[in-house]
């Protein structure tokens, strides 16, 4: 018998795959949904609509580039209607001064804005595109614009070393925050894990950098940080408990747990084209699996943490330990942390210091 | 920081209380948001702008009649500038600057 489902609180709304950028690191899966299976404006209305009532707060639409949706500026008046409180999560590619207007009309609320670095040249590497340049100019368009903004820089071994520059970048720009996160190592980032996990100096320099900068800057801009999960020593409380607070919709209409649920073997994920929202959040297969604690293992079971971090991330189980219902690896208490120690081990030892050119795996764009 | 007792609170940019008549009042923020309820609800609803510290606190204490007005000012104070920390609120020293900083 599972445990009655929580109230959701936000909704991540995958627009589309479609993306102008080929990050190394996406989150998204390696199998790409195709444009011709994506969503119409009409059932994402009702998807908000049905979110709001089932109590949700926020919807963060992202992707791909969910800007590669026309419709876009509809569903962010469709959102605000339904009474939700609407993020954009954007790289600003496809973006033009006439269009923020109408996306800020329409009733965005924040913009979140994605940097690979704070220079053209590293940041251009990273996305596979010539972006930067792009995206320099859509800060100066946000300063003229009531909207609010967060800067997000997403953080591996070729840039942590560079967080001075982007801090910089931030505090000349009118964003309330700056992101500085991570890579977590699914999809793309752990296809390309080797060339983009820090070393532990280089992680320890920059939590020290941020701490400074965190205090520094208090009360004008938020300052935070996300650290690689593989030097924590407890998991993350993934999408703060498997089924508990979020829900996240493919572009095709798949309700799923987290990002990367589907890389689980086995797994049902039902559709918001054949079933309500409150529906699948309540009763489908994939919401119940992991939600609540009757399907921990030892040592998870009987830990003091449980409530907390609840046995961490069970895509990162399947993934390291090839079991989606083992402790996260990357717990220290876990039966199979040597994984990710022995990982550790490759990334810190000398030779292994900053590879000059990595092969890069470049996501590619969906048909 | 302390508020200045002359300067006005308002939302900062991004933050917004949800509708009234939904079913429990939330302060939305840039990737988050705050249930309110009782005086943290009566000092945000305040944060408009137009009053000053000085009168949300009498405002408050009047409310709060019971309780001892300086413990009252201090947990305002205090609550103040948390929501500051968080960048959900801004303050402005006097009309002038209220435009200017509105963005």
């Amino acid at each position: 018998m599972s445990p009655a489902a929580p109230t959701p609180l936000a909704l991540i709304a995958e627009l589309t795959h479609r993306c102008p950028l080929h990050c190394v690191y996406c989150s998204n899966p390696l199998e790409l949904k195709q444009r011709a299976d994506e969503l119409s404006t009409e059932i994402w209305s009702r998807v908000f609509r049905e979110a709001a009532e089932a109590g949700v707060l926020q919807v963060d639409f992202t992707g791909g580039e969910p800007l590669a949706r026309p419709d876009v500026v509809e569903l962010v008046r469709a959102a605000r209607e339904a009474g939700l409180y609407v993020s954009l999560i954007t790289s600003g590619l496809p973006l033009d001064e006439a269009r923020l207007d109408a996306l800020v009309q329409a009733g965005l609320d924040h913009i979140q804005l994605s940097f690979q670095g704070a220079t053209e040249e590293s940041a251009n590497e990273i996305s596979g595109t010539k972006a930067h340049a792009h995206k320099l100019r859509v800060l100066d368009w946000l300063r003229g614009h009531r909207v609010a903004l967060t800067l997000n820089f997403v953080i591996h071994r070729a840039n942590i070393d560079r967080l001075e520059e982007m801090l910089a970048l931030g505090e000349s720009s009118c964003a309330g925050r700056i992101e500085f996160a991570n890579v977590q190592y699914y999809g793309w980032a752990f296809a390309n894990r080797e060339n983009l996990l820090p070393t532990r100096e280089q992680l320890d320099r920059s939590v020290d950098l941020l701490k400074r900068a965190q205090e520094r800057l208090r009360g004008r801009i938020q300052v935070e940080f996300v650290v690689p999960d593989y030097y924590a020593k407890y998991p993350k409380a993934c999408m703060g408990g498997w089924g508990q607070k979020l829900m996240l919709v493919t572009p095709n209409g798949d309700a799923l747990p987290c990002h990367a649920a589907q890389i689980i073997p086995g797994l049902h994920f039902d559709n918001l084209k054949d079933r309500s929202l409150r529906e699948i959040w309540e009763k489908s297969e994939a919401f119940e699996k992991f939600r609540g604690e009757e399907w921990m293992p030892e040592p998870c079971k009987s830990c003091d943490r449980r409530t907390r971090d609840f046995g961490g991330c069970r895509c990162q189980a399947f993934l390291l330990a090839g079991d989606a219902m083992a402790t996260d690896p990357v717990c220290s208490l876990a039966p199979l942390r040597f994984k990710v120690d022995a990982i550790l081990a490759t990334v810190n030892e000398p030779a292994a210091a900053p590879v000059v050119k990595p092969n890069w795996l470049y996501r590619p764009n969906p048909a | 920081m302390t508020p200045e007792l002359n300067s006005r609170p308002h939302l900062a940019l991004g933050c917004r209380l949800n509708e009234k008549g939904q079913q429990s009042r939330v302060l939305h923020m840039p990737e988050r948001a705050l249930r309110l309820n009782g005086p943290s609800l009566e000092i945000v609803e305040r944060c408009d702008g137009k009053r000053t510290v000085r009168e949300i606190i009498s405002e408050l204490q009047e409310i709060y009649s019971k309780a001892e007005p300086k413990k009252v000012e201090g947990d305002i104070l205090g609550y103040l500038a948390l929501l500051n920390d968080q960048r959900a609120l801004d303050f402005t020293s006097d009309q002038a600057d209220r435009s200017a900083n509105a963005k």
